[in-house]
């Protein structure tokens, strides 16, 4: 087991690295001049662009650029945004209230989904599991800003239950409608495949030899079937540990949310290298990280499954 | 000029690429407001929206909208602006000269900064010297290019040529040329003073800065809010009237105008396009919609074929005059944006609608299609040539775009569209390569409230933002004769006239003026907008 996670993490390291030099090629790519357009519409003076140039390294060939970044590094030393931040605070400051967000959404998402789920599947075909897939359907179809726009005008502003915006207030409270509009549509894929996955293991071999075994419902429902059932539903919610930080942009930006996703935003318009770069491999981290977390978790929930 | 950054929508040049919400109709309603401003203070904290900050807070490294309002509470300048944008001394005691070219400068006594520290001829020196030296590659050293012994291409030198502290409270500015409208520009920040501690560490001093100024920074919580109490040391007439200010930091102007309405804000600076239906109804007489020094236009390039001479002049009266842009302006900005008049903006001294030759700007289509046909007998436009205007996506400029390009086609019966950009920094490179293979969208927001700063840096010949490359030497004799002139009177009569060259020459193409749009709540009052689109924040009362 411990061997198993030290490959993993070990593994780790061509992905960060490839991680890196793929975003960094990316922002190069990206059209455009980022000096010329901290000078805006009144643009810079030659002579000052250059020198802005050259204390952002843009003046150096890009394989150049790439090994300055990654020197930096290895010291430690995420660079400096062009606002003259240092990354590594920036990163530092933004990261706790997306991951904070971010678990709050799968949380929600993760007891309402398989609750509701599970429900729905143990009556499928009854009115509980036709309005729920109902509800989800809409859920699915209907785009996240909408949902997240309407949430706020109807409790925020209308309401008053929840403040329209979190802003420098980040608590649990103020962060509870956003939570709830990220979690939305996971909570819709995840009562989804909780519903199927319980309904059709119900019908299982060895459910019906529990049951023979004059097993209680209760017993066979909670450790025989949710226990199989809940499989694809971790890998799922693993998966959308990371989805949720990284995709958190649109939610962060309408209930303005101080996060990862507002940052990563600011720093691609301003086609800013090292904040970009920074930014996406820690995601990239927390995306590969969560997914050795659900394949540790399988073999708690499937005893079949071993690491060695 | 700043640029504006809004965080969904974009932060761009003020005029430029950013997404300048502007409104229509010019109706004032603050005025009401005003009859309690004198009914003293008040020890509310007054919220308003605002933007993180893009550069460090150092004066001259900051030109973008959401630092110049951190910093305009932080420093007090020479001179400062009211709501009207008459200029007023705040630290400076006389700024006079006898040839509009060498100006004497006497400071107040008694003025110091938060540090501790007096605030002298020095401080002014000093902080004008060190924006200008090409080593610290400020954003804002343009602004010191017509000091003596400033260069683009080597280190600056203003100090002892241009610069000269005659004692602690007096220095000289030495111009390369007479500016009769000099004491105007003081007021912007890139002017302001700083203590000998910023010279000492510029990057701490960035995250918090030692000012002069009606306010004092409290606690700047990066990408959240920068929370300000008033400077009990401050000495000038912009005596704060609430207990303190807290900038929310807002990534959409959706979400500030959803805080407005339920009460978490007091005051808001720009409206979203999705509330320019609504916003009057939401807030009665608390809407702000009153004009703003922001021009916007679009450049056709002096060098494009068919746009040359005497061809060129009669096909950009043509394109002008196909403009319908009062249709536009109501369709497509409900109403937000008034039709140009001018090259300036009507909320700048001297302004005037009257200019003879702007019946350009009128929307006549028999006349555009006689003015293309005559110039199509001087040399005929080919069928498969398209007239385009370049414009960056990444903020709210399609719908206008493709508005103004269907009104061409059509009354012309050319092929004429819109050419996206991708983002701002994209455009930009592309127009400063002189790379534009047509027209481009360009605006201008002014910085200090003077008709030459939306004349001399955007038409002079060389000028840094003569991106079209126009040159007429008329126009640049007029221009150096109104900075030449005694008073601003004059200097403005010349202006005008100056403009009745552009009318003719139409190096670009007037489009139409962008007002400030914006609200407040009902927990504050004395709220006005100043000429720069920026609430008068220490005026502002909350109990």
């Amino acid at each position: 087991m411990a061997w198993y996670v030290a490959r993993r993490v070990l593994q780790l390291i061509p992905v960060f690295l490839g991680a890196t030099l793929l975003i960094y090629s990316l922002v190069f790519l990206l059209p455009g001049d980022p000096i010329q357009a901290l000078g805006g519409e009144r643009g810079l003076s030659p002579a000052v662009a250059d020198q802005l140039r050259a204390h952002y390294n843009l003046d150096k060939p890009f394989i150049v650029q790439y090994l300055l970044y990654l020197k930096g590094l290895f010291s430690f030393d995420l660079g400096v945004s062009f606002s003259g931040r240092e990354v590594s605070d920036i990163i530092a400051q933004a990261f706790p209230t997306t991951l904070e967000l971010a678990v709050m959404a799968l949380i929600i998402e993760a007891v309402l989904g398989i609750g509701v789920g599970l429900i729905a599947g143990l009556r499928k075909g009854g009115i509980f599991d036709a309005t729920f897939l109902v509800v989800s359907l809409l859920v699915i179809a209907v785009p996240i800003f909408v949902i997240g726009f309407v949430a706020q005008f109807v409790f925020g502003v209308k309401l008053g239950w929840f403040p329209t915006t979190v802003g420098s207030d980040v608590s649990v409270y103020t962060l509870m409608l956003p939570a709830l509009v990220l979690g939305s549509v996971s909570f819709a894929y995840v009562m989804r495949l909780t519903r199927t996955t319980v309904a059709e293991n119900l019908s299982a071999d060895y459910v019906r030899t529990a049951t023979a075994k004059g097993l209680g419902r209760r017993r066979v429902i909670n450790v025989h079937v949710l226990r199989n059932s809940l499989i694809p539903v971790v890998t799922f919610l693993g998966v959308d540990l990371g989805a949720l930080m990284g995709g958190a942009i649109v939610t962060e930006g309408i209930f303005n949310v101080p996060g990862i996703g507002n940052a990563l935003y600011h720093a691609i318009k301003a086609q800013d290298s090292p904040s970009v770069v920074s930014i996406v491999t820690v995601l990239v981290i927390v995306f590969l990280l969560a997914n050795l977390l659900v394949d540790l978790l399988y073999a708690v929930l499937d005893p079949r499954i071993r690491y060695a | 000029m700043k640029i504006q950054r809004f965080a969904g929508l974009t932060a761009v040049v003020a005029a430029g690429a950013l997404a300048l919400t502007a409104c229509s109709s010019s109706s004032d309603d603050d005025s009401s407001s005003s009859d309690s401003a004198s009914s003293g203070t008040s020890t509310g904290i007054v919220s308003v929206n605002g933007t993180e900050p893009q550069n460090p807070l150092i004066p001259a490294n900051t030109n973008e909208v959401g630092g110049g309002l951190l910093l305009d509470q932080l420093f007090s300048g020479l001179v400062y602006y009211d709501a009207k944008g008459a200029t007023h001394n705040e630290v400076a005691e006389s700024i006079d000269s006898d040839d509009q070219q060498t100006w004497t400068i006497k400071i107040k006594d008694g003025w110091t900064f938060s540090d501790g520290t007096p605030v002298t001829a020095s401080s002014f020196v000093d902080s004008w010297n060190w924006a200008a030296l090409l080593s610290n590659a400020t954003l804002s050293s343009y602004f010191f290019d017509d000091i003596e012994g400033f260069s683009y291409d080597k280190e600056s030198a203003l100090k002892g040529q241009g610069l000269n502290v005659v004692d602690d409270h007096t220095f000289t500015v030495k111009l390369k040329q007479p500016e009769s409208d000099y004491p105007l520009r003081l007021g912007y920040s890139a002017f302001y003073p700083l203590p000998e501690s910023f010279f000492d560490d510029t990057d701490a001093f960035g995250e918090n800065p030692v000012g002069n100024g009606p306010y004092l920074l409290d606690k700047w919580t990066h990408d959240a809010e920068a929370t300000f109490k008033p400077n009990p040391d401050y000495k000038g007439e912009r005596t704060p009237k609430n207990g303190g200010i807290d900038v929310k930091f807002y990534q959409t102007e959706d979400s500030s105008y959803n805080d407005l309405l339920s009460g978490q804000l007091d005051i808001v600076t720009n409206i979203p396009a999705s509330a320019f239906d609504t916003f009057k109804d939401d807030l009665g007489d608390r809407a702000v919609n009153q004009p703003a020094a922001i021009f916007q236009s679009f450049t056709i390039p002096q060098t494009l074929a068919h746009f040359k001479g005497e061809e060129g002049k009669l096909r950009r009266a043509a394109i002008s005059e196909a403009i319908d842009r009062k249709t536009i302006t109501d369709a497509i900005f409900a109403g937000t944006r008034t039709p140009a008049k001018d090259f300036t903006s009507p909320v700048i001294d001297g302004w005037s609608d009257s200019i003879p030759g702007n019946e350009v700007l009128d929307f006549d289509a028999a006349k555009a299609k006689d003015l293309w046909a005559q110039a199509d007998a001087i040399s005929k436009w080919p069928a498969d040539d398209t007239f385009t205007i370049a414009y960056n996506s990444d903020s709210d400029h399609q719908a206008w775009v493709d508005a103004t390009t269907n009104s061409i086609k059509n009354v012309l019966g050319i092929k004429s569209e819109g050419q996206p950009y991708p983002s701002f920094a994209d455009l930009r490179q592309d127009i400063t390569d002189r790379k534009m293979k047509g027209a481009f969208r360009s605006g201008w927001q002014a910085d200090y409230p003077s008709l030459s700063n939306f004349l001399g840096p955007l038409y002079k010949t060389g000028a840094g933002s003569n991106d079209g490359d126009y040159s007429n030497k008329d126009f640049d004799a007029l221009l150096d004769q109104a900075g030449a002139a005694s008073s601003i009177d004059d200097a403005n009569k010349l202006y005008q006239q100056s403009q009745e060259m552009l009318f003719k020459d139409l190096p670009a193409i007037p489009l139409w003026y962008s007002n400030v749009t914006g609200g407040s709540a009902e927990t504050v009052d004395n709220v006005e907008f100043g000429w720069n689109s920026v609430p008068i924040l220490y005026e502002v009362t909350k109990n």
